[in-house]
């Protein structure tokens, strides 16, 4: 029984050598869009980098930048990206893709958001019902986005009462809670159509350019933190802005519908 | 074989507890032979007696002297409890316990466990668990397991209380031939047959205090003092 | 009702093909709670032990604290963790963050202080029934402990195995450590979190059922190497 567990605890150590690695945290919304299945095989094969994601949300992922725990960050807040480079911690940023976002709502629309012209229009129409709500509210890329929607629509959420659900969590799980309340709720169109337990929800506005979702790369300053590997973030960069990169990414398609368009541009 | 443990002086031992006096003070001298049989009612004290000697009672005052040092001395001794403790594991792996705790040599350990085994009528029992044995049996083998290493000195508890007769005699065959070989014995008994049986000497406690003692032919004969002649003769003694 | 059926049938496909991801995260999960387990046993088994049989003077505060440790926060401790590996933290530079050693670390800041209390409760009425004999042999302090630990195996297994079925179940501090990364520290509860999160109920509740199913077998297995069910032995 003591070699079996000295056995296990062999296995162990051995597990701890590893092929080139590059640490990167994205969001949640990027890594349930499926994407991430598509390009990290390739990604391995082009360029020998094992990438190992950290899926979190926007807020955690700048933390673990600034902490020097990541080589590099995909993320989609231009704000907090332009705060983090300006501090210091990345080297630059990287416009790679876009997708965007959706409003998503019981079918039966009681706030009738499915005519709404804009986004904030139909923000407006859900607060003056009273509907119910549900908001990230985990300081996320989407969680900011939304805040920033209701400030065009000139609504403070700190004011709003009961039907205004901030549950704290990640786009799935933010999704279960909405599909259990049959409430309204914003998401990333890439984690709705993955999201599999849509229940009576349904995609109900879209379209508005205000609810297009800028991601961009960060490679983390080495400067700042000598010990990440930055040679791995330049290469993986490099990839990204590809012409394979723009094939796989405009190319991926979810039911029939495509998710990311590819907009790299110079640094 | 010269006992070199002995001879022991005690000095004023006394135990208290709560602020109750349970034993002392009790002045005592142990020669190097001999069975020494501890009489008294109940409440007496044997018991807290019997551990004051043996260094596994906290005493409140009084000294201990043997032969040899305090450390030596704690080596070469054995208790028998009332009711035996027994280690959870077999007969074997019982009586080999304080022979692998002093490091004998493996097949030394093999060949005096299964003697001993054999002499307590449980040499086909070796693997069997010490908790299945009858009552006679576990006393049987705790006696075995605190002879096994050989002590100068033995203290017993009434170790045959709820004993059969035949278990009873079993034990003292043992205690006797344990005596021939050097060991001194310190027995505390409630049974009377038995000390006129085994004892060479006779320590009379009442109230925590060696009320009477001397040589077992003039004690349990010709008892001096009033309330040992009525312990004798079966009357109750507070 | 339907979710629960599928998540069986999930789970059922799941072990008969032996999906090759499955059996990855499944082995990573017995490779770190197994080893957290090995850890945390090695310090709390003695440490409880000791606990029961040693007199000394903040004892009692020592037993109240390691109770209330019992119920850490995984979170807490998942957070904890993470600052002090973090690259940025006092042992930054052992590069332990996001790898299963920073999820072993984690676990057994978990579980050493449940294993070692149950350990002591157990050791304290085995050292009841022998104080007087071990006491009356003058056995030293460390032989003293080595015997209860032998003859009272079966109290620590006991207690060893409660540990590891908190470790193999946690998920808050193991997620916050380890990241969940894919192929590197993915272990069945923070994958079953993840699926949670993408709505795939069945696939979550599969990985659930091959995850209660794991630490059935390892009970079963443990008890049955140890022959601790067998009547005639202890």
């Amino acid at each position: 029984m003591i070699r079996t567990l000295l056995t296990s605890l062999l296995i162990v150590f051995a597990g701890m050598t590893q092929a080139e690695t590059l640490r990167m945290a994205v969001t949640t919304s990027f890594n349930n869009s499926g994407l991430s299945d598509v390009l990290l095989p390739v990604i391995k094969e082009d360029t020998g980098l094992d990438v190992q994601l950290l899926i979190v949300g926007t807020g955690q992922a700048l933390r673990l930048g600034e902490a020097g725990d990541v080589d590099a960050i995909l993320v989609h807040s231009k704000a907090s990206e332009e705060a983090f480079v300006a501090g210091g911690f990345g080297t630059h940023r990287r416009e790679i893709m876009y997708n965007d976002f959706v409003l998503i709502g019981p079918d039966s629309d009681p706030a009738e958001i499915a005519k709404a012209k804009t986004a904030a229009d139909a923000l407006t129409l859900i607060a003056t019902g009273q509907h119910s709500f549900v908001s990230r509210g985990d300081d996320s890329g989407t969680h900011k986005k939304e805040l920033a929607l209701w400030a065009t629509a000139a609504l403070d959420p700190a004011g709003f009462e009961a039907w205004y659900n901030p549950v704290g969590a990640g786009m799935g799980a933010s999704l279960n809670t909405a599909s259990g309340l049959g409430a309204y709720i914003m998401a990333d169109r890439a984690s709705w159509l993955n999201f599999g337990n849509k229940g009576t929800l349904a995609l109900l506005f879209s379209g508005d350019p205000v609810l297009f979702n800028q991601y961009a790369y960060i490679p983390i300053n080495p400067e700042r933190h000598p010990h990440v590997n930055a040679a791995g973030a330049t290469s993986l960069e490099t990839w990204l802005v590809s012409d394979k990169a723009r094939e796989l990414i405009n190319g991926y398609t979810v039911a029939g519908e495509a998710l990311f368009t590819f907009n790299a541009g110079p640094k | 074989m010269v006992n070199n443990l002995l001879p022991l002086t005690a000095t004023g031992l006394t135990v208290q507890r709560r602020g109750k006096t349970l034993l002392g003070p009790i002045d005592l001298r142990l020669e190097r032979t001999g069975l020494t049989v501890v009489l008294g009612p109940n409440g007496a004290g044997k018991t807290t007696f019997l551990k004051a000697l043996h260094g596994i009672e906290r005493l409140n005052a009084g000294t201990l002297t043997w032969n040899l040092t305090d450390a030596e001395a704690r080596q070469q001794q054995a208790f028998v409890f009332q009711s035996p403790i027994l280690l959870r594991r077999s007969v074997a792996a019982n009586l080999a316990y304080p022979l692998s705790l002093a490091r004998h040599p493996k097949a030394l350990i093999t060949k005096q466990v299964a003697q001993w085994a054999h002499r307590i009528g449980l040499g086909d029992a070796l693997s069997r668990p010490a908790h299945r044995l009858s009552g006679g049996e576990k006393q049987k083998l705790a006696l075995a397991r605190a002879l096994i290493s050989d002590p100068k000195l033995l203290f017993l508890d009434e170790p045959c209380t709820n004993l059969d007769g035949r278990s009873t005699k079993e034990i003292e065959a043992v205690l006797q031939e344990a005596q021939q070989a050097g060991t001194r014995i310190i027995l505390a008994t409630h049974d009377l047959g038995q000390a006129r049986r085994l004892a060479t000497e006779v320590l009379f406690l009442k109230s925590g205090r060696i009320h009477e003692s001397g040589p077992a032919a003039s004690c349990l004969t010709t008892p001096q003092t009033p309330e040992l002649r009525a312990f004798l003769n079966g009357d109750i003694v507070e | 009702m339907t979710d629960i059926w599928q998540g069986l049938v999930s789970a059922f496909w799941l072990v008969v093909t032996l999906d090759a991801d499955l059996v990855e995260i499944t082995l990573r999960s017995l490779q770190v709670s197994l080893s957290a387990l090995v850890i945390a046993s090695l310090v709390a088994l003695p440490f409880g032990t000791w606990l029961a049989i040693r007199r000394f003077r903040f004892r009692r505060t020592t037993i109240a604290i390691l109770n209330a440790f019992m119920g850490l926060p995984p979170v807490v401790v998942g957070l904890l963790v993470y600052l002090l590996l973090s690259r940025s933290g006092p042992f930054g530079v052992l590069g332990l963050l996001f790898t299963p050693t920073a999820m072993i670390i984690a676990q057994v800041i978990i579980i050493t202080p449940l294993i070692a209390s149950i350990t002591h409760q157990a050791m304290r009425e085995l050292w009841a029934e022998y104080h007087d004999l071990l006491i009356s042999m003058n056995i030293p302090s460390r032989a003293r402990i080595w015997t209860l630990i032998v003859d009272g195996r079966r109290a620590l297994l006991t207690a060893a195995l409660a540990g590891f079925g908190r470790a193999i179940g946690e998920v808050g501090a193991i997620m916050i450590v380890g990241g969940n990364i894919d192929h590197a520290t993915r272990v069945l509860t923070t994958a079953i979190a993840l699926e949670t999160g993408k709505g795939d109920f069945a696939l979550a509740l599969g990985l659930g059922f091959v995850l209660i199913g794991l630490a059935v077998s390892v009970n079963l297995i443990i008890h049955a190497l140890s022959g601790t069910e067998r009547g005639s032995r202890w």
